[in-house]
């Protein structure tokens, strides 16, 4: 227009609605303008408690993704060969009768025979309830893919974990020690933090292989080679113990420093807690008013006495007797011993770590004076666990925060776990200044909720597929000790497997071990591509027919999703999601809460505009199907539906428990209960007055110490989010870990199998341990060199990255390495190479990269596209010259004989890919999909 | 060629912290968000989904590995090899200068600096598509839309800071609001009291490429120094423990704990 006639004053839109981002994991509130009935525009809702107004790059291209062109518009129909992408368009009817009927006879077959697989979304509140009522074992989400060994760490250590379920003290930290993180969970929490902590001057440092965006602005970077941080947080741990820098008070009150251990090899409860006959754990303690009566051990007298017992002097070293005279010794004393030794001496960790051991002495004098000599005092009166009043609170202002980069190799459990001991020693949980649960966290470590593993009358299993082991009875094996999951989860395999293994599926359901699937469920998880490690073989195993019955191998696929990802092409029934804006959702403190440490949070999506093509969310699909086959809870008394509004009325009226539903506000007939209480039918409408989010903020009392804090267990308690008010023990020493080993080592009912006993005993070391990698695919000498993948900010998560504004920031990938490793293979910039795996070789393109650690070899994920998917052009970057490490990534170990997984978790261990560098003849030639695979032309 | 108005007090501008940009294109994207369905928009995307997607950006984030002085270390492998450098991450859009260049050539008026606020923009019904601004800016500010034959450029979203149907608090540019760092900040440059005023003289907030003369109104502030090996305390002498003769674990035998 003419600028004479600039008109400064026209309104966004007609309409503004919030509603909830979908663009990554993050969950940031939005407001949607909406013009004409179409959306002008996509900003951060201010009043948010996640984001507070600010929105990232993926969550303003949201209205790229809205209306993008690889929008699947209707049902379809496989008519071509698997893989070929050849479908014809049918009504939903049509689609759910099919699907009705495949999964009807596989319910009353055997529902096992049904592996339903959800990819990075955040109803898993529905579908493993869903998975329940169909009465499937086989029912995980993207966690085993994605970070289980930060999930399982966590909660069998701190009854929390890092993630988005924990956060440093953003406004109090003066010292923040990042490690392998480079964009994640949480995305825009962490950026604002990070912009708070630069503004106070507190210190940064970045440990990761790769500088990137978080280590461009911390104040040090700290280049590790991968999979070796394990042993830089043993040598700082070592470092603390061997100066005394530890904070032995908040051991004894916060965790199981001080609980004896039994010390009988041998004996079938060597390594438990000694616990008195009310199963109380029991500790060594200094004679006192209350226990005058001592015994003597060396010099020292001593009572064996309840070790939550308040006001008691524990002992955290010696040896002592307990019950019938049988030889114990605290859990502090075992660590130190572990930690003490040389082998984690700065010295013996510096050349595996590459990192110099002055440098690392440093860092844990740094550490150390931050927490001990920069202590803070909170002047906050507050109530312990125990009664007790406190007139402040004591900080130790050091935080950490860890994903990816430690958490994405075989060692990641071990590795989470040492990192949460450093915390300890620091005395920096939950306190001013330090990491800081966020509530429904903590919960007792480990949660109290174990998997479902028997059915009910009506078919249903006995509790969600999803859980957390206590002991060997709670394994899903059959009496042969074999796995009893198609992904082996909860098996003597991979024990804890908290999140399943979705990597392992796909091959185990092809293989027919341990047995053969009818159908395989997947919901925007992109298994046929980056959801998959050794990629191209996994698209094979999809398309593979068994040559006695001419059939596939998996009979059938359904896949649901918004759009046409890869995996479409290998799905039989595609059942056409909605995009964000068009339908509903509950982002439940059930699931994966978006509280902060301060408060409590739950929050809804709401149609802000009307689907323009025959889709349905896939969350009513759900509830229309389950209706169809009768399921438990799905249907009414009289065999109808019992949603047929979907799940928006699902939201407001299911009840998992008495009072208990997917959305913690605005409860109770009149809307006025918080956490538990009945239905409220107008539940919804206050959601969106308020912004499309309810926050209950934590009392001002409760808000640090939360472990063993009466105002924070009460309110915690009273909504619901803890079974009782009591204290959360720390896990400095695992004992959980111990009772797997003692099986592996002959004792108890349920034992593993001889094949996996050493394995189990070896791995399931109740104090954190460090080891390279697994028997079966040890370092080779013929590839030196690591890769791994970082977040690109702008495509974090990498759901929808044909993004037309993001692929304009960055439509192809590189290779990075650093200039001294390229020049030691002759790599100029900008050459095209070979980067070779004992699984496959690639051709990509070179970048040198001073900002990397020598050794390691680097490049974004989530660009590199298969050609033909997202309905970009068949020369498009992406899929010309852009992509993956999942190629090269091995799903089994070398020798084939597990999952490339964490043995302890069943975590994918796509972090611990080593490769070499091939030089192409023709380097400066392009390369183009049909050259990048060796061998396939996908 | 096109004057320009008499100097004003009031510069609006933007100031704009690398000490804490991730380079996370947070800016970039929100900013072609409001402007593409904005009162200067579209901002043509050419090709979205073919090869080479290319189209107009008002802000764009680049990332430099820089050479800094290089800092002792002592160590071998990765640190020693890589200390040597730091990354930063450079969002670029106009500077709204106080004497551009892009508008003294413009032959058409279309270029011009508001005299009330400083604010460069094009008028697109009188620009040719000549591109001679382009050629005149050194900074690179300004974007060819090859669909309309017209420049287009940051406009320091002009339609939203003073945009009355807007809440006050969401009177800034669309940047500023979106950036999660909030490494970016709006305001008037121009009058030595304002928030942002105060944030460059105590930060040390500099002008790009000065020398030039075209007295940019936005201001970067630099990296903060780096509390590295330098921030380093002393170190402690600690007990030589010989575990030949001691345990280690023995000091802590008789340290009395309160539970």
């Amino acid at each position: 227009m003419p600028h004479a006639e600039l008109k400064l004053d026209t309104p966004t839109g007609d309409v503004v609605k919030t509603t909830t981002c979908y663009m990554c994991a993050c969950r940031c509130g939005i407001r949607v303008h909406l013009k004409d009935g179409r959306v002008r525009y996509i900003d951060g809702n201010p009043q948010h408690p996640v984001n507070r107004g600010v929105i990232c790059a993926k969550g303003s291209a949201g209205i790229k993704q809205h209306y993008s062109p690889a929008r699947l518009s209707k049902p379809l129909l496989r008519v071509g060969e698997r893989g070929a992408g050849e479908f014809r368009e049918i009504e939903w009817d049509e689609a759910l009768e099919l699907a009705a009927q495949w999964l009807g006879a596989i319910r009353a077959r055997n529902p096992d025979e049904l592996a339903f697989f959800t990819g990075r979304d955040q109803s898993q509140a529905l579908t493993g309830w869903w998975a329940q009522q169909f009465g499937t074992v086989n029912y995980a989400a993207h966690g085993g893919f994605c970070s289980v060994n930060m999930a399982a760490a966590g909660l069998y250590t701190l009854g929390g974990s890092f993630w988005e379920f924990g956060e440093p003290d953003w406004e109090r930290t003066k010292y923040l020690m990042l490690w392998g993180v480079a964009e994640d969970h949480d995305s825009n929490p962490i950026k604002t933090g990070l912009g708070k902590l630069k503004e106070r001057g507190a210190k940064i440092v970045a440990v990761n292989p790769v500088r990137s965006g978080y280590g461009a602005i911390a104040d040090e970077w700290v280049p590790i080679n991968p999979g070796t941080d394990g042993l830089l947080a043993g040598a700082l741990i070592h470092e603390l113990l061997r100066t005394d820098r530890i904070d032995l008070d908040f051991l004894v009150r916060y965790t199981n420093a001080h609980h004896l251990v039994i010390h009988e090899p041998g004996a079938a409860d060597d390594g438990l807690v000694a616990r008195d006959a009310l199963g109380h754990a029991l500790c060594a303690a200094r004679p006192g008013a209350r226990h005058p009566a001592a015994s003597r051990s060396g010099n020292v007298d001593y009572v064996v006495v309840r070790a939550d017992e308040p006001d008691i002097a524990p002992l955290v070293v010696g040896e002592y007797l307990v019950g019938n005279a049988r030889r114990a010794v605290p859990a502090f004393q075992l660590l130190a011993e572990r930690y003490l030794d040389d082998g984690f001496s700065p010295d013996a960790v510096a050349p595996r770590c590459g990192v110099p051991a002055e440098t690392i002495r440093r860092l844990a004098r740094e550490l150390a004076t931050t927490a001990f000599d920069e202590a803070i005092t909170l002047e906050q009166p507050w109530t312990d666990a125990w009664g007790r009043e406190h007139a402040t609170m004591t900080g130790r202002p050091v935080a950490m925060h860890a994903m990816r980069g430690i958490s994405a190799h075989v060692n990641g459990f071990h590795t989470c776990r040492a990192l949460h001991v450093l915390q300890m020693l620091l005395g920096a949980i939950d306190t001013p200044g330090s990491f800081r649960y966020q509530p429904p966290f903590p919960k007792p470590a480990p949660p109290a909720n174990r998997p479902g593993r028997t059915r009910k009358d009506n078919g249903a299993l006995d509790a969600a597929p999803l859980g957390f082991v206590h002991t060997p009875a709670d394994l899903l094996v059959d009496a042969e000790g074999r796995p009893r999951r198609i992904d082996k989860a909860y098996s003597w395999e991979y024990p804890l497997a908290a999140h399943g293994l979705m990597h392992a599926v796909i091959r185990n359901a092809w293989a027919g071990d341990p047995y053969r699937i009818d159908t395989l469920l997947m919901f925007m998880a992109n298994m046929g591509w980056n959801s998959a490690m050794n990629t191209t073989e996994t698209r094979r195993m999809l398309c593979d027919r068994d040559p006695a019955t001419g059939e596939y191998r998996i009979p059938h696929i359904i896949y649901a999703d918004a759009y046409a990802s890869e995996t479409v092409a290998f799905a039989d029934l595609v059942l056409p999601d909605t995009t964000y804006l068009e339908r509903h959702d509950a982002i439940s403190l059930l699931d994966r809460p978006i509280s902060d440490a301060d408060a409590a949070s739950d929050a809804i999506r709401q149609p802000v505009v009307a689907p323009d093509r025959d889709v349905r969310p896939f969350q009513d699909v759900l509830l229309d199907l389950g209706a169809r086959l009768n399921l438990p809870g799905m249907v009414d008394d009289a065999g109808q539906p019992k949603y047929p509004r979907g799940f928006a009325q699902y939201m407001v009226e299911h009840e998992r428990a008495p009072g208990v539903g997917l959305l913690a506000g605005w409860r109770g007939a009149d809307g006025t209960r918080e956490g538990r209480g009945e239905p409220n039918p107008r539940q919804l409408e206050h959601y969106i007055a308020h912004g499309c989010h309810w926050h209950a903020p934590v009392p001002a009392a409760g808000r640090y110490y939360k472990m063993a804090n009466r105002a924070y267990l009460d309110w915690a308690h009273g909504l619901g989010f803890i079974g009782a008010a009591e204290p959360v023990v720390l896990q400095l020493y695992c004992e959980t870990l111990q009772r797997f080993r003692l099986a592996a080592l002959g004792h108890g009912e349920r034992q593993p199998p001889a094949r996996e006993r050493e394995r189990v005993a070896r791995h399931f070391d109740p104090l954190p341990q460090w080891y390279a990698a697994l028997e079966g695919n040890e370092a080779d000498a013929a590839y030196p060199l690591a890769a791994i993948t970082q977040r690109p900010m702008f495509m974090y998560h990498a759901w929808g990255s044909q993004n037309a504004w993001l692929r304009q920031i960055a439509a192809r990938n590189v290779l990075y390495l650093h200039p001294d490793t390229a020049r030691a293979h002759g790599v100029a910039d900008g050459d095209w190479i070979w980067l070779a795996s004992p699984r496959a070789r690639i051709r990509v393109q070179a970048r040198h990269h001073a900002a990397t650690a020598p050794g390691t070899l680097w490049t974004w994920n989530a660009i590199g596209k298969s050609k033909g998917a997202w309905k970009l052009a068949a020369d498009a970057p992406e899929s010309r010259d852009g992509f993956l490490l999942n190629h090269l990534i091995g799903d089994e170990l070398d020798d084939g004989s597990y999952a490339n997984a964490d043995p302890v978790t069943g975590q994918a261990a796509w972090f611990d890919l080593r490769v070499r560098i091939e030089c192409d003849a023709e380097p400066l030639l392009p390369g183009t999909r049909t050259l990048m695979i060796e061998g396939t032309c996908t | 060629m096109t004057s320009l108005p008499a100097p004003a007090a009031k510069k609006l501008g933007l100031v704009i912290d690398l000490d804490t940009c991730v380079g996370c294109h947070a800016c970039a994207v929100a900013c072609k968000e409001w402007n593409d369905g904005g009162s200067f928009g579209p901002l043509t995307d050419e090709n979205p989904y073919a090869a080479e997607p290319l189209g107009v950006w008002f802000n764009r984030v680049h990332s430099y590995e820089v050479t800094r002085t290089p800092t002792p270390c002592g160590g071998d492998a990765p640190a020693a090899a890589t200390a040597a450098t730091m990354s930063v991450h450079f969002p670029r859009s106009c500077l709204h200068c106080e004497t551009p260049a892009c508008v003294s050539v413009c032959p058409t008026g279309a270029s011009y600096k508001r005299a009330g606020d400083g604010i460069v923009l094009v008028d697109e019904d009188k620009c040719i598509g000549c591109q001679l601004c382009s050629w005149a800016c050194p900074y690179g500010a300004r974007e060819f839309s090859a669909r309309h034959g017209t420049m287009q450029k940051c406009t320091l979203c002009v339609d939203r800071i003073y945009n009355e149907t807007l809440d006050e608090a969401d009177r800034q540019p669309a940047c500023v609001l979106a950036c999660p760092t909030r490494a970016r900040h709006f305001g008037d440059l121009g009058d030595e009291h304002s928030a942002v005023s105060k944030l460059v003289a105590e930060r040390g907030g500099y002008a790009l490429m000065p020398e030039l003369g075209y007295r940019p109104v936005n201001r970067y502030l630099p990296p903060r120094p780096r509390r590295d090996t330098a921030a380093q305390p002393d170190a402690p002498k600690p007990e030589p423990l010989d575990r030949a003769q001691l345990s280690p674990l023995l000091r802590w035998v008789d340290r009395v704990l309160s539970r």
